[in-house]
């Protein structure tokens, strides 16, 4: 446990360093505006792709509805920031609590379903909500909510991105994470050694809700507007992309897999008639010669990001008895 | 069969059907505290059926199952599992990408007394909880000769140590009755021996109480107390070994009738 402690306290120290870096590169002027705005995107996606991970990843749950509870906590922090004058982190936090309930509900009835039912069901949640939102008026209808305060720093950012990564490591290197990883592997057996499993899938779902809502609203505050079109199932699959290409399983893949793509996307911008081209190229070579991710099943481990782990191994536990 | 043992499983006229297919009718049966009950049968006879109907992979279509005076007929499989049966399966279930120590974790998870919230923001209660798991699970692991192993994959076992993972698995539930779908299919006759004497033992060392599938006859015969066969979904006979061996209609079953 010692062990475990230092790994984990030498990461911190990393990615204050990294974050210190940045924070000072943005002062000193030497990142512009455009290198800014990506920098949080690359955060937003992070977070999106570290909490779906949890779910279609972890618990094997197939679930492309995430943009979905994106939308929910966009929506829900921006109303309180701009109608109720709500402190911007705690609006944050609502947005991602209001998620989180979004998560229970929709999991509780969706989560019976295998497979390809539920990857459909949570499709249709997630268009539902963005046809909701774009028939109220209250929310400004398809010409969404704007003038939303730009208040998503660089700090803000990272800290949020920090603390998601965390929780969700920890929750995942657990027994309450072995739980769902034992669903994914044999839900069966799973629910026949006394895992409550449909409990455990509506656990996952709702805390990927909570993390994805924050991460909402942090995107809604960093852009000005939101719009329902901002959050359609082209989002839900652009944040797969990212799991699916960093490595379905794996923490650090997910992490990886937001990078890549966030870049990716901002620097094909020059390119507009061959962006999608590219990326599409980029994805099926992917597929051909990496299918199980950039990283593989590859294990997060704070410190040593990126240590490498037999094909095939979904084990997150690396603590030695 | 003194009347004063303490019964610890008890069916009472179980039936269930698929469609229009009886898979079992009117089972009962009885299994008193710390036996050992050979469940045996020609294929097909619904002998993986009743393990099923007796670990809530689906309730019966009529019929009482007993555990402990308790009715859990119908019944979630974890409910079951949490009041004291465990099982093997007949096709090997493990979580194969997880390591050998994290199979046997996982039946130790409803033991578990540290909350979610303490795993996420790493409490003290988190270490001490996980730990506690982790020395239970290598115990057993000790037992059952895979501490070695521990941090192997599971599906890299051998056959022979996949299937005695999965027992150490279910018994790492704490199960007062454990359910063994043919333990032995597939190993050799040394492996097939080795693991008996370990059943027996772990049956004298966990005070537990045991109902068996098995296909060997040698072994059957050799170890149990008492003996279930079944044929197409009816309960045909029950008694000793020696009874069960000269029963003709057990005979019948096996070999078909004298022409």
């Amino acid at each position: 446990m010692k062990k475990l402690n230092t790994k984990f306290w030498l990461g911190i120290i990393v990615a204050l360093a990294f974050y210190g870096l940045v924070q000072v590169l943005l002062t000193i002027g030497i990142f512009n505006d455009v290198t800014r705005s990506m920098l949080l995107l690359v955060g937003v996606n992070v977070m999106l792709a570290v909490s779906l991970n949890l779910i279609n990843g972890i618990t094997g749950q197939f679930s492309i509805g995430h943009a979905g509870f994106m939308s929910v906590g966009a929506y829900t922090s921006a109303i309180l920031t701009l109608d109720y004058d709500v402190p911007f982190v705690l609006a944050i936090i609502a947005g991602g609590i209001v998620a989180a309930v979004f998560g229970v509900l929709i999991g509780m009835p969706t989560l019976r379903l295998n497979g390809d039912y539920l990857a459909i069901a949570t499709l249709g949640f997630g268009e539902i909500i963005r046809i909701v939102l774009l028939n109220t008026e209250y929310v400004g209808g398809a010409s969404g909510l704007s003038g939303i305060p730009a208040k998503t720093t660089w700090t803000i950012i990272f800290f949020f991105t920090l603390f998601t990564v965390i929780l969700i490591n920890n929750f995942i290197r657990s027994t309450h994470g072995r739980a769902c990883l034992a669903i994914r592997e044999n839900e069966i057996a799973a629910e026949a050694m006394g895992i409550n499993t449909t409990l455990y899938k509506v656990i996952a779902f709702t805390i990927g809700a909570l993390f994805a809502g924050m991460a909402g609203g942090l995107s809604a505050h960093t852009f000005y507007v939101i719009t329902p079109g901002s959050f359609n199932f082209l989002k839900s699959f652009e944040i797969l992309v990212m799991v699916v290409l960093g490595g379905l399983g794996s923490t650090a893949g997910s992490i990886v897999g937001a990078v890549f793509v966030t870049l990716l996307y901002t620097y094909l911008r020059e390119f507009p008639e061959w962006r999608m081209i590219i990326y599409s190229i980029v994805l099926i070579l992917m597929m051909i010669f990496r299918p199980s991710g950039l990283l593989g099943k590859t294990k997060i481990n704070f410190g040593k990001l990126g240590k490498k782990e037999a094909k095939g191994n979904g084990s997150i536990d690396s603590s030695t008895p | 069969m003194a009347a004063s043992t303490a019964v610890l499983l008890d069916v009472k006229g179980a039936s269930r059907s698929f469609g229009g297919l009886k898979a079992l009718s009117e089972v009962s049966l009885h299994i008193n505290k710390g036996e050992l009950i050979g469940l045996i049968g020609p294929n097909g006879a619904g002998k993986t059926t009743l393990f099923n109907l007796l670990t809530g992979v689906y309730p019966p279509s009529t019929g009482k199952i007993l555990l402990n005076n308790e009715s859990v007929g119908g019944m979630k499989p974890f409910k079951i599992n949490h009041k004291g049966a465990a099982r093997t399966f007949q096709n090997i279930r493990l979580f194969t990408a997880m390591t050998v120590l994290e199979n046997v974790k996982i039946a130790f998870h409803q033991h578990a007394r540290h909350s979610l919230f303490s795993s996420m923001l790493r409490l003290p209660k988190h270490f001490k909880g996980e730990e506690e798991i982790t020395q239970k699970a290598m115990d057993i692991l000790k037992i059952f000769s895979l501490a070695d192993q521990a941090q192997e994959t599971a599906g890299n076992l051998s056959y022979g140590n996949q299937r005695r993972l999965e027992i150490a698995r279910a018994l790492a539930a704490g199960p007062k009755l454990l359910l063994l779908d043919e333990p032995a299919a597939g190993m050799n006759p040394n492996e097939t021996r080795d693991l008996m004497n370990l059943i027996a033992w772990i049956r004298e060392e966990f005070d537990l109480t045991i109902l068996l599938i098995e296909h060997d006859m040698s072994l059957v015969m050799g170890v149990c107390n008492r003996i279930y066969v079944l044929d197409r979904g009816v309960l045909i006979a029950d008694g000793t070994p020696v009874e069960i061996r000269n029963n003709p209609k057990v005979i019948e079953a096996y070999l078909g009738q004298e022409a």
